[in-house]
């Protein structure tokens, strides 16, 4: 059952437009991410959601509530949609102390004071705050900061959860540890989470579905493994990790690295879409190649260009035909050295044509 | 292959901190050498001792068989005078000036005649990739175009040693990756001597021919090799300085090893020598895991899937190991934890440490 | 590799010597007339009295004198923090039309000097003379004039009108610089704009509307102009006005430099005192934007009141800045003050006989150009000398000179003239009262905080690694100077020139007690002709004096607009 609906949202400012008709559905207690690089229109999109911008076409939905919709004339202001939201700066206020800023937005909904002191208790307890209740904010960490943020947008029993890049400015180790603890509030409360952030990994650790999103345009939703098994174009494939693209031509029914006398073996098969194109690309991952022998009918011929040592890996760069392969092997697995030819097996290929 | 940089005896404090004491290190003549380190270890005074912009407290610095500084005699060579190439960490270009003017100041200073100066700075400016963006002022180019002028600056006088404090650490990280073997190409080309300090353990091992790593305290810890230091560390502080490392508590009964404070016996090689406590340290690419044993018994605490790897954190008794499978590898070899089931751990290689090392490295 | 051996530091090197002349500097032009203020006012036939100065403290007279000053003080800053903090919310939080336009307008009455504006209300509202009075009575046939300026908030008002951007600048940069999220968050936990500005924007704010009002009451505290042109008929002195008036009329007498050095102590004690919350105030408040997304904050919809706000800021504008303008260049243009403003009575031989034949205003103008210009070159190379020992070198006791430069930051104008005339009266030697040098000297003193503020800043924009840099590339440190250091410094020198020849060339307060028949400034110049009953000549070289500082104004906004290029 989707919670949270949008539908054909449009944004543009001036001759841009920053997001381009989206459409999206999302569940109750689903966690779902938008991901991409700045200025893709993830934060743009969350904003809409939360009342900040306005829309310059669509509709946004929550249960059967409508919140936004310029053709209709309708528009909630932020103050009136009840959702909770995590800025990236925290956006805790300094000059109230770490009680007072949980317990605001439950005192401007004018509730007994009993329940008010309640909430907010339960709120600190779940972010474990409730020894830090008379601090000062400045006195906390990035964490603590944080975790101010959170309990003060939990402590409305909000139904839905906006988090725009909430960890980012939180140092690596840190951050791992609040995507757990975001992970089990959630598990706890049962809210749904809209999550923005440009990291990869975090949404695909937290996720349970993920949007990726280039210049405002929808590129594919789906679950983390999903969009890992299968990339839908050169874009999703390479934000999801370190990729290669390898350009490969025809010469009559066989197909060639640019550059290389050797055709690609018999082990490594175009897929019929691509017969059609003149020129086209292998995508490949350096940690899904390994290196083989001439006898290997899936062993590509290429030439080793650098060879480092980087500790736990070997990292390579290959050189085929006038392309060049990045190549990671652990550092106990069986590699050639600088200048020596080798033959590389390609694990996972994936096959685009060269505007996908 | 001869000594070009001796450091002896050095110390050096401010105020009651001492960041360097008796300090002797020397490098030789055409190697890329690196200065491994923590922030605050001392590995920055120490190249600014070599550069001349500090004087040590005691102890000695020679350069190219020239004493540069001596406690003892009270000889100095100021900076303008020790023939080396720097590059900081701000890179320290020049704002008010071109390109060109930036890179040619050396020459400037050396009082050699305009047309060779013409000729080398736009020679150097090609080499380092920046043909055409001679007239540019500073505030026009990127971080790590800047960063290429600073090389091209110390390079151009063709000095004897190249210095190079943190240069990346400004840069995106892919921009990092592609600088650091340029860098290293640029040594090779012009066959100088390079002194590179940095905090970051992967720079370190690409492009070093040998390696010193220093901790907080500002002592030498190991110097070797990249391959030597990361196979055969010397100590707890240097393997964990090295990578991401596991330590497992083992307690030792009846010349049996157990893990933490279970009935599991480490399947390894015990420990040769005395300890009061050991602790057994391994990468998390040394983990072995499996469906069925043999192996330690283990237990998945959380497994996230992270795109390209599956990142599991595993409890073992009352002991935790973190280790990464490629995705691909656990799908194929049906190796796709979920969090509570039940795995076996067997390893591919295992140091033996001290126990009292880990509390100093945990402080 | 050239080989070579130069002695490590040895103790006694050019280092010191510049460390020492640096503190020489500070101690004689700052230190040291401050010290003879305190020096005199307690110590009585050299021994320490304080009796002696609580009596003094006590007369009718100056304890009067003190109240005032706190009376008007007062009024003053809760006048300039409710006109500013108004106007920087309307410019920076509503959707008020033209607002960056409107932002520089009200920065305009910066330009006009308080004194200047005080003459001009005065022709305007003087009691039975005003112009506007006049129009009044006879418009509606009553001897009651509409507003009297010879009042403590006639005198208040004319202050705030020419003060207020003090707190202007501040809240709207505070409002500015604020992160907007810190107000989004409360609007999404549900919180309308009445209930953000109050409990979130305003505390947030608070900081900065303290800081300037705290500024602006240390500034009015200090302010001779105003209260003498409007005050001083009335009988209402503040301390500068008062210390003025009995060193004046007693030419100098014993007892009357006791009463102005008490006066002045009381001063310095209020000045430190302010400075001090000051800067409590602003360490406390930083709540600045952390880079990244720059969405815009919060605009309040003023609907149909946008054009009626708008009209009432141009209003406002034109009332305080262009009919006191206008005022003052028609009297300027009439043969005697009280003749109708006709267009026949106007003419430009005031001004022309000002400029080219009256030996008092040529000189004013000349000897203020000159000062200006001199105070300013010797406080910038002072400046740049000082700030580089305390921001670059390092020397054992700059600490000494790091306090010293703090010192002068506010010390008022009139403590200033006051200790000069104790330590360059001939007690120590040099004599240098009556002449253009005392007013040099303690012009330097004024001014060399602020050339230390602008040198420093530049200074510490000059990383240390770009002079290393250039060592390592082989240049002594002389030629590392001249080649980085001084180039890149050259802006901050520039500005710090500016921010002192322009004040320097029509300040009032301090030339007041220095001048001499001969030695006159335009302030002074324009003062005692008013003082002397000739409005006109006073009124036209009081036009004089806005044109000049206009165009040196825009001459500045020139400079450092292609300087930021």
């Amino acid at each position: 059952m989707s919670y949270i609906r949008l539908k054909n949202v449009t944004k543009r400012f001036g001759d841009v437009t920053a997001v381009d008709n989206l459409n999206i559905e999302i569940g109750k207690g689903e966690c779902f991410s938008m991901l991409g690089p700045s200025g893709c229109g993830k934060t743009t999109t969350l904003r809409m959601v939360a009342g900040f911008e306005d829309l310059s076409d669509g509709e946004v939905w929550v249960g059967d509530r409508l919140l936004s919709s310029p053709a209709k004339h309708h528009y909630t202001p932020p103050e009136n949609r009840n959702f909770g939201m995590v800025f990236q700066a925290f956006a805790v206020w300094p000059h109230m102390s770490v009680y007072e800023n949980v317990a605001f937005p439950l005192r401007l909904r004018k509730l007994p004071n009993a329940e008010i002191e309640q909430r907010t208790k339960d709120a600190l307890t779940a972010t474990n705050l409730l020894n830090a209740a008379n601090d000062s904010p400045a006195d906390l960490s990035g964490g603590g900061k944080q975790r101010v943020a959170l309990a003060r947008a939990l402590a409305i029993n909000p139904d839905v959860m906006l988090l725009d890049e909430p960890l980012s400015s939180l140092d690596p180790h840190l951050r791992e540890e609040m995507r757990f603890e975001i992970k089990d509030l959630q598990r706890k409360y049962g809210f749904s989470i809209i999550y923005v952030t440009h990291d990869q990994s975090e949404a695909m650790a937290l996720s349970d579905r993920i949007l990726v999103m280039k210049l405002g345009v929808m590129q594919q939703i789906d679950s983390p493994l999903d969009v890992y098994n299968n990339p839908k174009n050169k874009f999703v494939f390479s934000f999801i990790g370190v990729s290669s693209f390898t350009d490969v031509i025809w010469k009559g029914k066989d197909a060639y690295i640019k550059g290389s006398e050797h055709k690609l073996p018999s082990g490594l098969i175009v897929p019929e879409r691509m017969k059609a194109e003149e020129m086209f690309n292998l995508a490949s991952r350096p940690t899904e190649i390994r290196f083989t022998n001439a006898n290997d009918p899936n062993g590509v011929r290429g030439l080793v260009v650098r060879k480092a040592f980087l500790g736990e890996i070997v990292d390579y760069l290959v050189k085929i035909g006038e392309q060049e392969v990045r190549v990671q092997i652990g550092r106990r697995d069986p590699g050639p050295e600088a200048d020596e030819v080798c033959y590389l097996h390609f694990l996972r290929p994936f096959w685009y044509k060269i505007n996908e | 292959m001869e000594d070009i940089i001796k450091v002896e005896g050095v110390a050096k404090g401010y105020g009651k901190h001492q960041v360097l004491q008796n300090l002797d290190i020397a490098i030789k003549k055409g190697e890329c050498f690196t200065l491994l380190g923590p922030s605050g270890c001392g590995k920055t005074v120490l190249i600014r001792l070599i550069a001349g912009h500090e004087v040590p407290d005691e102890g000695k610095i020679i350069i190219d068989d020239t004493v540069v500084a001596d406690s003892a005699t009270g000889e100095y060579i100021p900076p303008e005078r020790r023939g080396l190439g720097i590059v900081f960490q701000d890179y320290a270009v020049w704002p008010h000036m071109t390109v060109f003017e930036n890179i040619a100041y050396p020459l400037k200073m050396e009082k050699r005649p305009k047309q060779e100066i013409n000729e080398l700075v736009m020679k150097m400016i090609e080499v380092v990739g920046m043909k055409g963006l001679d007239k540019r002022l500073p505030s026009e180019l990127s971080g790590g175009q800047q960063q290429r002028v600073a090389l091209a600056r110390a390079l151009v006088a063709d000095p004897s040693v190249m210095l190079l404090d943190e240069p990346l650490s400004n840069l995106d990280a892919n921009l990092r990756e592609e600088m650091r073997f340029e860098i290293k190409a640029l040594q090779r080309k012009f066959g100088i001597t390079v002194l590179f300090v940095t905090h970051d353990q992967e720079v370190a091992l690409a492009i070093s021919d040998r390696l010193a790593i220093m901790d907080a305290k500002g002592n030498i810890r190991q110097i070797g090799n990249p391959y030597d230091i990361f196979e055969n560390p010397a100590d707890l502080f240097v393997f964990k300085f090295m990578g991401i490392a596991n330590f497992l508590h083992i307690n030792e009964k009846g010349g049996k090893f157990y893990v933490g404070s279970g009935q599991q016996e480490i399947p390894w090689e015990g420990p040769k020598g005395t300890a009061a406590n050991w602790v057994a340290g391994f990468r998390p690419s040394d983990v072995e895991i499996h469906r069925q044993g043999p192996g330690l018994k283990g237990t998945i605490h959380r497994a996230n899937f992270l795109g390209a790897t599956m990142d599991y954190a595993i409890d073992i008794d009352d002991e935790s190991l973190r280790t990464e499978i490629e995705t691909h590898t656990a799908i194929n070899n049906d190796l796709m934890f979920q969090e509570g089931e039940e795995c076996y751990i067997t390893f591919k290689a295992l140091h033996w440490f001290d126990a009292e090392q880990l509390k100093e490295v945990e402080e | 590799m050239a080989g070579g051996t130069i002695k490590k530091d040895s103790g006694f090197g050019i280092a010191q010597v510049i460390l020492f002349i640096s503190i020489a500097i500070l101690v004689i032009f700052v230190a040291w007339p401050v010290l003879l203020i305190l020096f005199n006012a307690f110590f009585v036939d050299g021994k320490f009295n304080s009796v002696d100065f609580y009596n003094v403290l006590t007369e009718p007279e100056t304890f009067q004198a003190l109240i005032n000053s706190l009376i008007i003080a007062s009024m003053t800053t809760i006048g300039s923090t409710i006109v500013g903090t108004f106007f920087a919310w309307l410019v920076t939080r509503t959707d008020l039309p033209y607002k960056t336009f409107m932002k520089s307008l009200f920065l305009v009455p910066f330009m006009l000097p308080s004194f200047i504006g005080a003459l001009a209300w005065k022709m305007l509202l003087s009691p039975h003379s005003g112009y506007i009075n006049k129009w009044f009575m006879a418009a509606f046939n009553t001897t009651e004039p509409i507003f009297d300026i010879y009042t403590y908030h006639g005198i208040s008002c004319v202050e705030v009108m020419y003060l207020f951007p003090f707190v202007f600048i501040q809240v709207c940069g505070a409002l500015e610089r604020m992160d907007p999220t810190l107000e989004e968050s409360a609007r999404i936990s549900g919180a309308g704009l009445f209930t953000i500005t109050r409990k979130i924007t305003i505390p947030l704010v608070m900081p900065s509307i303290m800081s300037g009002a705290l500024l602006i009451m240390l500034y009015s505290m200090a302010h001779f102009g105003t209260v003498a042109v409007l005050g001083i008929e009335q009988g209402i002195y503040n301390i500068p006005t008062l210390i003025y008036e009995k060193i004046h009329e007693s030419a100098g007498s014993f007892a009357s430099i006791r009463t102005g050095t008490v006066l002045a102590t009381v001063l310095i004690v209020s000045a430190a005192c302010i400075i001090w919350a000051q800067q409590k105030v602003l360490s406390k408040g930083h709540y600045q934007i952390i880079g990244g997304k720059s969405f815009r904050p919060m605009e309040l919809k003023l609907r149909g009141l946008r054009y009626p706000l708008l009209f009432f800021c141009l209003a406002y504008i034109g009332f305080t800045i262009l009919l006191p303008t206008v005022i003052i260049f028609m009297v300027g243009g009439v043969e005697t003050y009280g003749l109708p403003l006709t267009w026949e009575n106007l003419s430009l031989d005031n001004y022309k006989y000002i400029l080219f034949e009256y030996d008092v205003t040529r000189d004013a103008i000349f000897n203020s150009v000159t000062l200006g210009l001199a105070a300013a070159f010797i406080t910038m190379f002072a400046g740049v000398m000082i700030s580089y020992v305390i921001v670059k070198m390092k020397v054992r006791g700059k600490g000494i000179l790091e306090f010293l430069g703090m010192l002068p930051f506010s010390v008022p104008g009139s403590v200033i003239a006051l200790g000069v005339i104790l330590a360059w009266s001939g007690q120590f030697g040099i004599n240098l009262y009556n002449t253009v040098w005392i007013i040099l000297v303690s012009y330097i003193a004024r001014y060399m905080a602020f050339s230390l503020k602008a040198n420093s800043a530049a200074l510490e924009q000059v990383h240390d690694s770009l002079m290393e840099a250039s060592r390592s590339c082989g240049a002594s440190m002389w030629q590392s100077l001249k080649d980085i250091v001084i180039p890149l410094v050259r802006p901050g020198m520039v500005s710090a020139f500016f921010l002192i020849f322009l004040p320097a060339l029509r300040e009032l307060t301090v030339s007041i007690m220095l001048y001499a028949p001969t030695t006159r400034t335009i302030g002074v110049a324009i003062y005692t002709l008013n003082e002397d009953g000739e409005t006109v000549m006073s009124t036209a070289l009081a036009g004089i004096a806005l044109i000049i500082i206009v165009l040196g104004q825009m001459l500045i906004n020139h400079l450092t607009k292609k300087a930021s290029e």
